[in-house]
């Protein structure tokens, strides 16, 4: 690589001649040093891309796609092009007139020439149901009706499906008549558009999603809230053991930590349930009748069990971490000069921990806001998450546009509270086992 | 915890409470876990202690669900599926990851920060995320329910662990040790083979194991991209939970234990052997 030409280098000649100090081969010192420089990030960064771009694929690109799914909006742009340019000078009051219909029929009549798989008014209808049900059925019926439909269209169509006739489901056309939307994120903040096309609140009785952010945001203050209540003694208990005892309770920490998620899950459908060990203890200890066995699962009160227990230990290990650290004649300092044990707790012990706690709770939270599992398997109805309504967007009501703006509401949460960790504590405390 | 001389009554009954109050959590991390090994052997279909079992009578004792368990067809699907995705998903992340643990640790590494965050990402966006972006993803090309599929989804989940563990031991690393081999004559590759991976390897092997564990128990991900022919040990157990909950589930429960207890034993080894390696302290 770069080796100075010695004679030169020693050679004391002038500040002048330095400039031109060469390397063996001829070239000056400097290029070949920022030559070498640069190889060596090249090798670095050659070393990083092959992962780098393996998670671009697999993962950061799949999920940059699923949001673009929250705002994309096609569906009745590509259907009834024709129709849309007409309806631009509409006022948005009255029934549109005859030339928005008869533009109407000549979109179904083209889609109906195009091959099965790629016809659009039934994506449409799909669409269009998201904001107003029976739309979709208006649609389906009107595109097999449509091939003996005669002019005038308005009234063929009123009496194809009484929706035609209805403004609303034209504003809706008009307003979702575009390549973007925000109509789910509308939704997903529980808000709808009025007839003026202001965003208006839901009626109480409608709104699903602002409470179902609000209960997973307590769900998991509580939840980390348990863990610190938890974890903290323990950990305090572990630092000031000698290192071979703590490594013996660390155990009992870590084998919960390594056991799977499923296994953790169902044991506590085991001791939880009516018919379960608990239950069953108490009802033989006679202190409940066989009748009144105590609901403790398929609800909050699982959900909260299982998920604190699952989670102990993301907040045991940083928060032991930290205590290790504290030598213990800080204590015994605050005590010589007269601190009750509990001022010398308070004033100088616990502000050392809070890192830790620091750490420890956002972890947690971090995990909990965004839980699936273990919810959707004890949680019941008042156990529900946000992640077990993405869930079900996807798998059963096919909503993928309301599940892409949900999730990436929950994904913007995390990645803030995320950012709040690494101001916090640094990625580089990450660590396990 | 010794208790000092000076301490009064009261300082005493405190430190008795708190043992107390530490003893009950540790029974509350350990005891759900425990309780399932003695339940696995009921030989009755129920989730509680027969009078059978309290009294120590054989009768109440069996392995059936441990048949149960080995003898299905489906589970026995379900572990060999575990086992082939968690295998080829830990090589894959584990080259990936410590390839780029080794770029990440050399000193001109460009846009450092960054690029961690994004090796990490798998590991802080909520999974159910990850997993609704593959389904739509692996679904467009053709992956979803293919072995590929999942396996590429549990390697990119994985990775992190690796880059952490990886990244941790380089922090300790002697790079005069590779200058040296280099000095001496020996190429890139061959001081790679010869220096770099054998004093790292306990960080590998650590990793490789949190990447293996990762996709050995990982569901949401399965349950959004794979197809039935990839039903893994926990997608069986989900099923299990969630239509017919049987005994068996138990049985399958003791064995992972089981499996955790090993792993956990090597990777306790490990960072051991790590730590005596880089001359710290052991513990």
């Amino acid at each position: 690589m770069a080796q100075a030409d010695a004679s030169m280098m020693g050679a004391g000649q002038g500040p002048a001649r330095a400039e031109k100090l060469v390397t063996s081969d001829g070239t000056p010192l400097k290029r070949a040093l920022e030559r070498a420089e640069r190889q060596r990030k090249l090798v670095a960064l050659g070393l990083v891309t092959p992962l780098l771009v393996f998670l671009l694929t697999v993962f950061v690109w799949p999920i940059a796609q699923m949001m673009w799914l929250s705002v994309k909006n096609d569906q009745i742009v590509s259907a009834i092009p024709r129709t849309l340019d007409e309806l631009r000078t509409w006022d948005g009051r009255d029934l549109p007139g005859e030339n928005v219909f008869a533009a109407l029929h000549a979109d179904f009549m083209e889609d109906l020439e195009r091959p099965r798989r790629e016809q659009t008014t039934g994506p449409m209808g799909i669409r269009l149901n998201y904001e107003l049900s029976a739309a979709r059925s208006a649609v389906s019926r009107t595109s097999r009706a449509v091939a003996g439909f005669e002019a005038p269209y308005k009234e063929a169509f009123t009496d194809a499906h009484r929706l035609w006739g209805d403004p609303a489901l034209w504003r809706i056309i008009k307003r979702e008549g575009r390549p973007l939307t925000l109509s789910y994120y509308v939704a997903a903040l529980d808000r709808e558009y009025a007839d003026d096309g202001s965003i208006v609140q839901r009626d109480e009785r409608r709104r699903i999603y602002v409470p179902l952010f609000g209960r997973t945001l307590y769900l998991s203050v509580v939840i980390t809230t348990m863990t610190f209540l938890l974890g903290f003694p323990i950990a305090y208990y572990m630092s000031i053991l000698p290192m071979r005892q703590a490594n013996l309770l660390m155990i009992c920490v870590l084998l919960p930590f390594w056991t799977s998620l499923l296994v953790r899950t169902s044991a506590w459908i085991v001791l939880l349930q009516q018919q379960g060990v608990i239950n069953s203890g108490l009802v033989g200890l006679g202190l409940i009748d066989d009748g009144n066995r105590i609901s403790m699962i398929y609800n909050q009160t699982g959900t909260i069990i299982a998920m604190t227990h699952i989670l102990l230990p993301f907040m045991v290990l940083p928060l032991y971490s930290v205590m290790r650290t504290i030598p213990p004649s800080y204590m015994r300092a605050a005590k010589s000069l007269g601190a009750t044990p509990s001022t010398a707790f308070r004033r100088v012990y616990f502000p050392q921990t809070l890192p830790g706690i620091g750490a420890g709770g956002v972890l947690v939270f971090i995990i909990s806001i965004g839980y699936y599992i273990t919810p959707a398997l004890v949680g019941g109805q008042s156990g529900r998450m946000i992640s077990n309504e993405i869930a079900r967007h996807i798998q059963q009501s096919l909503n993928w546009g309301l599940a892409a703006a949900l999730g990436t509401l929950l994904l913007a949460g995390v990645l803030i509270l995320y950012w709040l960790y690494n101001r916090l504590v640094g990625t580089d405390s990450l660590k396990f086992g | 915890m010794s208790m000092p001389a000076y301490y009064t009554t009261k300082d005493k009954i405190w430190h008795y409470t708190f043992r107390v109050i530490c003893f009950a959590i540790f029974f509350f991390l350990l005891a759900p876990i425990l309780i399932m090994i003695p339940l696995s052997f009921n030989a009755q279909p129920f989730f509680t202690f027969t009078r059978e079992m309290l009294t120590l009578n054989p009768e109440g004792f069996s392995l059936r669900w441990y048949e149960d368990f080995l003898g299905s067809a489906s589970w026995r699907r379900s572990i060999q599926n575990s086992f082939l995705i968690g295998i080829a998903a830990t090589i894959l992340s584990t080259v990936l990851g410590t390839l780029a643990a080794l770029g990440l640790s050399r000193s001109e590494m460009p846009a450092k920060g960054l690029i961690m965050g994004i090796l990490i990402s798998p590991m802080i966006v909520p999974l159910i995320i990850s997993a609704a972006g593959m389904f739509f993803f692996f679904s467009s090309v053709n992956l979803a329910g293919t072995y590929l599929g999942v396996v590429l989804a549990h390697a990119a989940l994985g990775t992190p662990f690796v880059v952490i563990t990886v990244t941790a031991t380089l922090v300790g690393f002697d790079h005069s040790l590779t200058r040296a081999a280099a000095n001496l004559g020996a190429s890139p590759t061959r001081t790679f083979f010869k220096i770099t991976m054998p004093l790292i390897l306990p960080g590998v092997i650590s990793g490789a194991l949190f990447a293996f564990i990762t996709s050995f128990d990982e569901i949401v991900v399965v349950l959004f991209v794979a197809g039935p022919g990839q039903r893994t040990i926990p997608r069986e157990m989900w099923s299990g939970i969630r239509e017919d909950i049987s005994p068996t589930i138990l049985a399958v429960a003791t064995i992972l234990v089981l499996i955790s207890v090993a792993l956990l034993t090597v990777v306790e080894l490990l960072r051991r052997r790590g730590e005596r390696l880089r001359g710290m302290s052991p513990g």
